[in-house]
C-alpha cells in the first residue's frame, strides 16, 4: 500500500498526489515514470514523476482526469493509500548541453514540467512553451513561473482565450529563428509533437518527443506499448518514453493510442454508474 | 494380483487411465480448469500399471531426475505422505510441473511401457500428490544462520530457490516487479490450465518459511546488484528474472491495432482479469476471428484463450505440421477438442488494416516441407504462388522471447551476446557473490528446468556461504 501524503488540486480536474515511497524516492530521474494500480480490480496506468524528495521519502505525480482510472483516482483523498505503485520505470530524459525548449501541451504540460525544471536546477537555459485548446485547460502555469522568469514563458491557446491565439509551433518557431535554442523537448497530443517536429526540423534543432503508448506491464514483457523509430519496433517503457522525434511513425502512434476508445468510454460509464465490484 | 510370490508384477492389461477431463463444449466457454486430476482410486490403479523397473528410464526423462517408481509404489500402497516426500526431494513444484511439464518428451516418453503402449500417466500421479501438501511430513527448517539472500524475480525459479534456502537457514527476500508472485505461472499460464490457486499455495507456503517478499519492486531500476550487496547488506543474489521480451515477426503491419503479442493478449486476461471486464478496469479485444502464429504451448494459451473469449474461428497457424509443434501434445489435443482449427504449413507475411485502422487480415505464404534443417525437423518450403488472406479482427504472435533487459540494468555480471546470462551449472556467475537461472540463463525453456535451476543454486550458495 502506498499513502497519499498530500493531494493537491490544480484545477477541475487536475491534481498532484505526494506518495509516501522511500525507495522509490531515492531512484527517480526526470523523464521517468510509475505505474499506479488503484485498487484489486484497477488498470495499471503509467504517470510521469513531477518531483521526489529522497530524504523525506516520497515522489510526486500530476495527473489529469480523463476517464474511469483518473476519475477513480481524483476521488482518494489524503490519508488514502493506492495499492500498488511500480517504479521507477523508463529511461531518464537526456538533458544534452545548451539552451533549451521545452513544449507541453494539454495534459503533456504535466510531463513537461518536470523536465523544465530539472534542466533550469542544472543550469541549462529554457523556454517553457505550453499550449491549451483553451484557458480553462492550461496546466501548472504557476508551477512554471516559479522556475522560469516571463520572458521564457510563451503560452498560446487555440482559441486566444489566453496567451497568443495559435499553436505552440508559433513561439516555436521564433524561438529558433532567433537562434535562441539548441535542443527541443515535446510532450502532448500527437498532432502538437508532429507540428513541433516540424518545426524543429525546419531549423535542424535535435527534438525528443516522450511518448505516451497504452502500456500493461512497464517492463518490456508485453510489447504493447511499442512505437515505430525510424522504421524499427521500439518499446516505449524500457527504450522510451523519450525518442528522437524525427524518427517517430506519428500515425501509428495514434492508431494504437485509440485502440480502445469504445471500452474505455464502457469503464467510465460503468464507473459512473458505480458498478465497480470493488469499489471502496 | 500385482504380488507374485512376493514379486512385483504390473496390471499390464489395465489400459492407462484417461485423463479426467470437463466437457470440451462446455469448458470452451469459461475459464474453469480442463482436467480435474485423478481420483484416489484412480491413482491407485493408474500405479498398478507401473512396473518398477530395475532401469526405470523414467528418471533418467524427468530433468530433475524424480525417483519415480518409488513414489508411484507408495501411491499404490496408499502411503500417499511418503510419496509426496519422494517427489519433494527433487521437486518443489508437484502440482505446478504435473500439470504443466511436457511429459511426452520427459518421463512418460521413456517410459518402458511406452514402448509398447501407453506410458503411465506419471504426469497426473505427480499432480494427484501435489494437489494435497498436506500430507507432506513438515520439511525440517535449519536455525537461522544470520545470512541474507535476495532473489530477483518470483517465478517458478526464484521460488524454488527461495524455498531451499528458507529450509536452509537464510533469511531470504524476493523482489518482484508485478503486484503479485509466480512469473509466468500467473501472467502466462491460463486458469483453466493452472489454477491461480495453485501458485498461491506455493507464494504462501514460502512466506510461511519466513521468506519476504517486495511486490512492486523492478531490480536494475529501484536498486542494482552493487546497491543490494553493499548499502542492502545482502550476502548473495539469485537473479531469476525470466526471458520476457517478445520476438517480432518483422513483417509489415505488425503495429497494427489489434495484432498482439501472446504475452499482453495473456497478462491482461490472467493477470488483469480482462475477461471480467468492467468490473475489473483492463479490457481486452474479443476476436471473432482470431489467427495465432506460433505452435508452442504459448501460442496454444493464446488461442484456447480466445475461444474462451468468444471467437467463433480460433486458429493456430503454423510454419510446419502439427507433428513438429513443440507444445505439449496434450494441449493441442484440448485446443482441438474445443474447436480450434489449426493451419498447418503456413507463414505470416504482412497484416493488412480494414477501414477502421484495426487489422483486418493476414496475407500468409503456404509452404511444404523439404529438407531437414540443423535442428532435424524438415523446412518449410515456400510453395510459389500459394498465398491466401485470412480475414482476422484479432492477431496474435506467438513466436517466442528474448533476453529481458533488466540482467544488464541490475548488472555486476557478464552476459552473453544475446544479453542472457552467463551462468554455469550450479548458476555461478562471472561474479562470486551473484547466481542465476531459469529462462534469463537458457533462454525460454520449462517450468521445471527453472524449478530445478533455483535447487541447484540454492545449494551452492548454501555451500558458498557456510
Ligand atoms: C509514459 C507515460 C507517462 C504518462 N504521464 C502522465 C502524467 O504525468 N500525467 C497524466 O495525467 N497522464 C500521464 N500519462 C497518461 C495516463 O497514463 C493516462 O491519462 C491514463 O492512463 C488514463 O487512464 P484512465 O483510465 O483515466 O482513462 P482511459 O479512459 O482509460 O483512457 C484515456 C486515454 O489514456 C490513454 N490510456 C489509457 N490506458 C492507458 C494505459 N494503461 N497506459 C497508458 N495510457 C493509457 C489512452 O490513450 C486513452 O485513450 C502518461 C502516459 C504514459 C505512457
Ligand atoms: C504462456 C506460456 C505458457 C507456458 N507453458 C508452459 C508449459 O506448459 N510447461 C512448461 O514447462 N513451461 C511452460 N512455459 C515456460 C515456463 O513458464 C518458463 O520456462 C518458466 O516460467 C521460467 O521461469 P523463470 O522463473 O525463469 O521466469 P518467469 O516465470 O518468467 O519469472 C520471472 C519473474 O521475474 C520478474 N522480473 C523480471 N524482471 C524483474 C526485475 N528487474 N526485478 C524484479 N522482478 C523481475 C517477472 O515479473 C517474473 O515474475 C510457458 C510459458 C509461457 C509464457
Ligand atoms: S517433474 Fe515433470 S518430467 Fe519430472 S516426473 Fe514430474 S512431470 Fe515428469
Ligand atoms: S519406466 Fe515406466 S514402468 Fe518403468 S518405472 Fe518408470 S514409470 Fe514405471
Ligand atoms: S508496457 Fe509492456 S512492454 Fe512496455
Amino acid at each position: 500500500m502506498f499513502k497519499i501524503l498530500q493531494k493537491t488540486q490544480f484545477s477541475e480536474k487536475v491534481f498532484k498526489f505526494r506518495i509516501e515511497a522511500p525507495e522509490m524516492a531515492k531512484h527517480a530521474h526526470a523523464g521517468q515514470f510509475l505505474m499506479v494500480r488503484a485498487n484489486e480490480c484497477g488498470e495499471r496506468v503509467p504517470f510521469t514523476f513531477a518531483d521526489w524528495n529522497a530524504e523525506e521519502g516520497w515522489v510526486e505525480f500530476i495527473f489529469m482526469v480523463v476517464g474511469k482510472t483518473t476519475t477513480l483516482l481524483s476521488s482518494y483523498q489524503e490519508g488514502d493509500a493506492i495499492l500498488d505503485v511500480t517504479g521507477p520505470l523508463g529511461q531518464p530524459t537526456e538533458m544534452g548541453e545548451g539552451k533549451w525548449i521545452v513544449i507541453g501541451g494539454g495534459v503533456g504540460l504535466a510531463i513537461a514540467f518536470p523536465v523544465a525544471r530539472q534542466l533550469v536546477a542544472t543550469g541549462h537555459e529554457v523556454h517553457a512553451i505550453m499550449g491549451a485548446r483553451t484557458k480553462d485547460l492550461l496546466l501548472l502555469e504557476e508551477q512554471f513561473r516559479s522556475i522560469l522568469d516571463d520572458d521564457h514563458i510563451h503560452i498560446t491557446t487555440d482559441d486566444g482565450s489566453y496567451g497568443e491565439k495559435g499553436v505552440v509551433t508559433i513561439p516555436e518557431e521564433r524561438i529558433l529563428s532567433a537562434g535562441e535554442a539548441d535542443h527541443v523537448f515535446c510532450v502532448g497530443p500527437v498532432p502538437m509533437m508532429k507540428f513541433a517536429t516540424l518545426t524543429a526540423e525546419k531549423y535542424n534543432t535535435p527534438i525528443i518527443a516522450s511518448l505516451n503508448p497504452i502500456m500493461v506491464d512497464g517492463t518490456g514483457m508485453c510489447g504493447c506499448c511499442r512505437v515505430e523509430i525510424d522504421g524499427q519496433t521500439k518499446f516505449a517503457c524500457v527504450d522510451g518514453p523519450d525518442f528522437d522525434a524525427t524518427k517517430v511513425d506519428w500515425n501509428d502512434l495514434r492508431a494504437r493510442q485509440a485502440a480502445y476508445l469504445t471500452e474505455e468510454g464502457q469503464s467510465l460509464k460503468a464507473y459512473e454508474e458505480a458498478t465497480c465490484a470493488c469499489q471502496r | 494380483m500385482p504380488e507374485v510370490n512376493g514379486r512385483w508384477v504390473a496390471n499390464m492389461d489395465l489400459p492407462r487411465t484417461p485423463d479426467n477431463e470437463e466437457p470440451a463444449a462446455e469448458r470452451a466457454c469459461d475459464f474453469r480448469p480442463v482436467d480435474k486430476g485423478f481420483t484416489e482410486e484412480m491413482a491407485v490403479a493408474e500405479a498398478s500399471r507401473c512396473m518398477r523397473c530395475k532401469k526405470p528410464l523414467c528418471v533418467e526423462g524427468c530433468p530433475v531426475n524424480i525417483d519415480i517408481p518409488t513414489f508411484i509404489t507408495h501411491i499404490y500402497e496408499r502411503e500417499f505422505g511418503k510419496a509426496l516426500d519422494t517427489i519433494r526431494e527433487s521437486s518443489m513444484l508437484p502440482a505446478i510441473c504435473g500439470r504443466v511439464c511436457p511429459q511426452e518428451n520427459q518421463c512418460e516418453g521413456k517410459c518402458v511401457r511406452g514402448r509398447k503402449g501407453e506410458p503411465v500417466a506419471i504426469g497426473q500421479l505427480e499432480r494427484f500428490l501435489g494437489d494435497q501438501p498436506e500430507l507432506a511430513s513438515k520439511p525440517a527448517v535449519k536455525p537461522a544462520n544470520g545470512k541474507k539472500v535476495a532473489v530477483i524475480g518470483s517465478g517458478p525459479s526464484g521460488i524454488a530457490c527461495a524455498g531451499e534456502l528458507a529450509r536452509n537457514g537464510f533469511d531470504v527476500t524476493v523482489f518482484e516487479a508485478f503486484f503479485t508472485g509466480g512469473g509466468v505461472l500467473v501472467y502466462g499460464i491460463p486458469e483453466f490450465r493452472l489454477p491461480k490457486a495453485v501458485v498461491k499455495r506455493e507464494i504462501d507456503g514460502l512466506r510461511d518459511l519466513g521468506v519476504k517478499f517486495e511486490f512492486n519492486s523492478v531490480m536494475g531500476r529501484l536498486a542494482d546488484a552493487e546497491e543490494l550487496l553493499g548499502e542492502k547488506g545482502f550476502d548473495a543474489l539469485y537473479v531469476a528474472t525470466g526471458a520476457g521480451l517478445p520476438k517480432f515477426l518483422n513483417i509489415p503491419g505488425e503495429n497494427l491495432p489489434n495484432v498482439f503479442f501472446a504475452n499482453e493478449y495473456l497478462t491482461r486476461v490472467n493477470l488483469m482479469k480482462a475477461n471480467e471486464f468492467p468490473e475489473y478496469d483492463t479490457p481486452t479485444k474479443h476476436g471473432k476471428n482470431v489467427v495465432v502464429f506460433g505452435g508452442g504451448n504459448v501460442a496454444m494459451d493464446a488461442v484456447r484463450t480466445a475461444k474462451r473469449l468468444g471467437a467463433e474461428h480460433a486458429i493456430i497457424a503454423y510454419r510446419r505440421t502439427e507433428d513438429e509443434m513443440p507444445c505439449r501434445k496434450a494441449e493441442l489435443h484440448h485446443a482441438k477438442a474445443e474447436g480450434v482449427e489449426v493451419l498447418p504449413l503456413v507463414a505470416p507475411l504482412e497484416f493488412f488494416k480494414g477501414e477502421d485502422g484495426n487489422v483486418a487480415g493476414v496475407r500468409v505464404q503456404h509452404c511444404e516441407l523439404g529438407e531437414p534443417d540443423d535442428s532435424g525437423r524438415r523446412r518449410p518450403v515456400p510453395i510459389e504462388g500459394a498465398i491466401e488472406e485470412i480475414p482476422c479482427d484479432v492477431a496474435i504472435s506467438a513466436i517466442g522471447t528474448n533476453a529481458n533487459p533488466f540482467a544488464k540494468l541490475i548488472g555486476g555480471m557478464e552476459l552473453n551476446k544475446w544479453g542472457y546470462i552467463e551462468a554455469d551449472e550450479d548458476g555461478r556467475t562471472s561474479n562470486p557473490k551473484i547466481w542465476a537461472g531459469g529462462d534469463i540463463v537458457t533462454g525460454a525453456a520449462t517450468v521445471i528446468l527453472a524449478m530445478g535451476a533455483g535447487k541447484k543454486a540454492a545449494a551452492s550458495i548454501t555451500a558458498a556461504l557456510s
